[in-house]
């Protein structure tokens, strides 16, 4: 099957997830958070989410307890550089295909 | 109505008549006086358009594609070094299958500097994927912009209108300026495929690999290769749509032309000479002259060099002795374009047949060298007589 | 009047670019551009030339920007704006805002150009110029605007000899109504100067310190924070000329009333690409700084 009948002939994309394809799989260490650190966590209300405002990949929500997209974190480590609590920590992946194996 | 005006004038006049939204250019010799006069049309108010004084030539088609993009009919017109600094975004233009019009006033390109006529500059342009057409007169040059805006919006690949510096830019010459209601007739709003805009978002001519690729919908999209090829394929299409474009541009007008080719006394011709632009016109003289000393000879004008009309142009020199390729630019190093076009045309559909002609290439007024209309009969009698050299002969030269 | 600072909280969670883009790990330019768009919004055209962020947007036919966007040709950004400009103008719309975002290379070199042309016509866009002082895309060669001292790809032993090009003094010099100096590692401070700088007339011109972990040398994790270093030491300022007026924002701002700058030497020692910088050198460019900040502290007295 070819390109024939594709519906443009010119360079135009539309917008999706996922151009890099799954950028999860670049992480060497990945964020681990601990509620019971975690500022709205420990207050059960909106409140700091500097992790939420930094991460450059747009992957952790604005939720109460924030969580990571593991699809697409790169696992730059920003997010738990930025917390002002310590609430995050980073992995080694190693680990965690270790668990996965089990 | 008919007027007397400038090669110039006719240009801005057809173009106003096309009811072009955005207009950028950037001042050079000779195009200048176009886009003054669009400017004039703009700030009187004849014309209700976006008037862009840019930085660059670079710039003036930036804003064409850009504006075109967005859904407006734009133009601009250049010439020379101002065509040579725009390369790049020709290229783009093409590439991205936006429908602009601009007029090229041919000059000579540097260095050294020269501001006189040649034709080097929209030659250079060649492989770039534009149309070309060149007018031989104000009535082609003002026709031919109405045309190519058609042409243009109907394949969506931008078109070259070459006209002759000074010999046709700045010279006077009467012509008919049609009513704007057949114009309107002629040409509708231009409505493009696709225009930027919010509402449906897409991110256009970004990188594009080598390979096809599925796209957010699970379709197969084009690779870079596929986006290309159907350039090329929409090119040689366009052949036909330039016929169409003729048949419609008569029953408005009333004014009928072969889309491609201009003949003068080639019937019965054994002798042909072929060019580009206001030369062929000074070539009738000297065929005239000829007829009279019983030479049978005919010139033929290319109007539309690209896409390249290889089968009309066969055609019509099927039979003849003698093709003789008079030039106002030459790929260096080698021939002038048209008369390496031409045997290539002449082999694909003569080759094999025994009628094959003979070429012969005559590079004449480059940088504006005065061509004396004798000196081109003397050639072109010397040319009929035996074949003159297997090199392009440059005539006028003082060497 | 004076507009409410954003925060975290009031921020707006819409977003306008998906996740799963090509970035590299922790790129700076990532987290400027998402808060970008968010004060940008949805009606919005962007134009983009040659850059990291031609590949952060995604190659044919996926886009990882939720907004329509023009790619150009890596000179001719700020007349591409034009045109958009242009069309909209004879189309009647006045409600669409026409932003471009172009790299420090596209901007303080090939781009300069088109951007003085299009300044200089006083056309109403919102220029972007993100700053992770180099040509990163093409493997971190020297730009205009790479600093004093940097190692690139072909300044390779010694660092960049000649100083930074001061690109948003240039756009100052073209009189727009607004001219900002922002940084990634602030990004409610540029949040809230697009807000305040979109019903200004004309051109405006931002400028965006932009971190990058694989171009400047250095862990990904700590981008932010060498980023807000920039400014605690008074090396990069976070600044808004309106309408000629200079005002230092934010941390800068803040920086007057400490009068107390960290010094320079941590920000540089931060990152390997200034490890050929001498320690007179950077003395050198400390007393630089000092006599900065102390004309900022003598204009606020
Ligand atoms: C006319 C032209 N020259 C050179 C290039 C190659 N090129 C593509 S991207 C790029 C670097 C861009 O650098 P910058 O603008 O600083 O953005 P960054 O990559 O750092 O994000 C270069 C040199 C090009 N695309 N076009
Ligand atoms: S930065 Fe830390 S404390 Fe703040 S929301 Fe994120 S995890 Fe919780
Ligand atoms: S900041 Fe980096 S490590 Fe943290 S979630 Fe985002 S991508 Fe992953
Ligand atoms: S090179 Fe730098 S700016 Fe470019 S994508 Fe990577 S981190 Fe971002």
């Amino acid at each position: 099957m070819g390109t024939r009948h594709y519906r443009r002939k010119t360079s135009h994309s539309e917008h999706g997830p996922g151009d890099g394809g799954r950028t999860g799989s670049w992480r060497v260490e990945r964020p681990v958070f601990d509620r019971n650190l975690c500022i709205p966590c420990k207050r059960n209300k909106e409140a700091c989410f500097i992790c939420w405002l930094f991460c450059p990949e747009i992957v952790i929500s604005r939720t109460i307890p924030p969580t990571v997209d593991l699809e697409y974190c790169k696992g730059c480590g920003i997010c738990a550089e930025e917390c002002p609590t310590k609430a995050i920590t980073m992995v080694d992946e190693a680990k965690f295909a270790e668990e996965d194996k089990e | 109505m008919h007027i007397i005006e400038d090669g110039n004038a006719a240009a801005a006049l057809g173009v106003r008549l096309c009811r072009p939204q955005v207009i950028a250019a950037y001042p050079i010799t000779p195009q200048t006086p176009v886009t003054e006069k669009l400017s004039e049309y703009v700030e009187e108010g004849s014309l209700s358009a976006q008037y862009i004084p840019v930085e660059s030539e670079h710039s003036a088609l930036a804003v064409c594609i850009a504006a075109s993009s967005a859904g407006a009919r734009v133009f601009t017109a250049t010439s020379a070094n101002g065509l040579l600094y725009m390369h790049e975004q020709v290229q783009w233009a093409a590439g991205a299958r936006l429908p602009i019009v601009m007029c090229v006033v041919n000059r000579a390109v540097g260095a050294p500097w020269n501001i006189w006529n040649d034709q080097q500059d929209s030659i250079s342009q060649r492989d770039t994927g534009w149309i070309q057409m060149y007018c031989a007169d104000h009535q082609q040059i003002l026709d031919t912009v109405i045309k190519a805006y058609w042409l243009a919006e109907k394949v969506s690949i931008p078109i070259m209108v070459c006209y002759d510096g000074y010999i046709l830019s700045h010279t006077f010459m009467p012509f008919d300026l049609p009513e704007a209601g057949k114009v309107d007739a002629f040409l509708p709003p231009f409505q493009p495929d696709y225009a930027l805009n919010p509402r449906e978002p897409a991110n256009l001519n970004t990188v594009t690999l080598p390979d096809v690729r599925v796209d957010v919908h699970g379709e197969l999209a084009h690779g870079y290769m596929e986006i290309r090829y159907l350039l090329q394929e929409d090119l040689r299409l366009a052949l036909a749509a330039a016929a169409e474009m003729e048949r419609r541009f008569a029953g408005v007008f009333g004014r009928t032309a072969d889309p491609y080719l201009e003949p003068y006394r080639c019937d019965d011709a054994d002798f042909v000479a072929v060019g580009l632009g206001s030369l062929t016109y000074q070539l009738r003289v000297s065929v005239d002259a000829l007829r009279a000393e019983g030479i049978r000879v005919g010139v033929m004008g290319v109007r539309f060099y690209r896409p390249f009309p290889d089968e009309a142009i066969a055609n019509a020199l099927k039979g003849k002795k003698s093709v003789i390729v008079f030039e106002k630019a030459l790929s260096y190093g080698y021939e002038g374009a048209l008369a390496s076009d031409l045997k290539s045309a002449l082999y694909e559909y003569l080759g094999g047949t025994g009628s094959l002609p003979t070429v012969q290439n005559f590079i004449a007024g480059i940088g504006g060298r005065e061509i004396h209309t004798q000196e081109l009969t003397d050639t072109l009698r010397a040319a009929t007589q035996a074949r003159v050299s297997k090199e392009p002969v440059w005539i006028g030269l003082k060497l | 009047m004076q507009q409410a600072k954003t925060t975290i909280l009031s921020l707006p969670t819409g977003e306008f670019v998906h996740p799963g883009t090509r970035a590299c790990t922790g790129c700076g330019l990532s987290i400027a551009y998402r808060v970008g768009l968010k004060a940008l919004g949805p009606d919005t055209m962007l134009i983009v030339p040659p850059s990291c962020l031609t590949v952060l947007q995604g190659l044919f036919p996926v886009a990882s920007t939720k907004l329509p966007c023009l790619n150009v040709t890596f000179a001719s950004t700020a007349a591409a704006a034009t045109g958009i400009l242009a069309t909209l103008k004879a189309q009647g719309n006045t409600h669409t805002t026409v932003a471009a975002w172009a790299g420090d290379g596209g901007t303080s070199d090939i781009g300069l150009q088109a951007l003085s042309g299009a300044a200089e016509r006083g056309d109403n866009f919102i220029y972007f110029c993100y700053d992770n002082e180099g040509y990163m895309n093409t493997g971190v060669q020297r730009s205009g605007t790479t600093p004093i001292g940097a190692i690139t790809a072909n300044t390779p032993f010694k660092g960049k000899l000649q100083q930074k090009k001061d690109v948003p003094a240039i756009m100052a010099a073209h009189h727009l109504s607004y001219v900002a100096a922002c940084s990634a590692a602030y990004p409610l401070d540029l949040y809230d100067k697009i807000l305040k700088c979109r019903d200004l007339p004309g051109t405006k011109y931002f400028h965006i310190h932009i971190p990058c972990p694989p171009g400047w040398g250095y862990d990904p994790r700590y981008g932010i924070k060498i980023g807000r270093l920039a400014v605690e030491t008074g090396y990069y300022d976070l600044y808004e000329v309106v309408n000629g007026e200079f005002r230092l924002t934010a941390a800068s701002e803040k920086l007057v009333e400490k009068r107390k700058l960290v010094p320079v030497r941590e920000y540089f020692r931060s990152q390997s690409r200034f490890k050929v910088l001498t320690e007179e050198q950077i003395a050198d460019i400390q007393k630089q700084i000092d006599d900065k900040w102390e004309g900022y502290y003598k204009k606020s007295d």
